[in-house]
């Protein structure tokens, strides 16, 4: 799997969903070589915005698309780390403000 | 004035860590960083003690300047915390 196909994948799952890309292009590459090398050190795709433990069931809510996705991106248009966005997002009709982190930090460690 | 000091604690492959980065440098603004990710299991836990007490919630980039501490890549309190116009 490279990143390009990975691209195209992920594109055709997640976009009727209404989960898009970010259309900085370059910025969604980078991010994508960065869930491959996770998948290649941990075993899954885990966020690449957010410390992994390395257990899969610890880290099973922030494995991509994570479980945070969905209200961030109802509440600010975008994911944590930016990858996917809102279409009212790409649009710019909607202000592009820095997502806080949504997980409790007693999930973490 | 001599320039407060840096320090960044970040993941190799977080996108936010590396605009940080990228802002800082081309600023030329010197700094030290951690990719914390990066480093074997009692480093880590030496490390992330660090980040806990700068940042309960353990995200990435924390960022030290000086003695302000700022969480994510906030472009303007980083440029302003470092005094750039």
């Amino acid at each position: 799997m490279n990143a390009d196909k990975l691209y195209e994948q992920l594109k055709s799952v997640q976009e009727p969903k209404g989960y898009y890309f970010n259309k900085d292009k370059d910025f969604v590459m980078d991010l994508l070589e960065s869930l491959l090398a996770n998948k290649e050190r941990y075993g899954y795709m885990a966020c690449p915005c957010r410390l992994a433990s390395g257990d899969r069931e610890k880290d099973k809510d922030i494995i991509c698309p994570c479980a945070y996705r969905e209200a961030d991106v109802r509440e600010y248009g975008s994911c944590y780390c930016g990858l996917y966005v809102s279409e009212a997002w790409n649009a710019e009709r909607i202000a592009h403000e820095y997502v806080p982190e949504r997980r409790p930090p007693e999930k973490f460690e | 004035m001599t320039p407060p000091d840096v320090k960044m604690y970040t993941l190799s492959t977080c996108s936010h860590c590396k605009s940080t980065k990228k802002l800082l440098n081309d600023c030329n603004v010197a700094y030290d960083f951690v990719d914390v990710d990066l480093l074997d299991s009692d480093e880590r836990k030496r490390i992330l003690e660090e980040v806990k007490e700068l940042n309960p919630k353990c995200s990435f980039p924390t960022i030290r300047i000086g003695e302000q501490v700022i969480v994510g890549y906030k472009e303007n309190e980083i440029k302003e915390a470092l005094g750039i116009p």
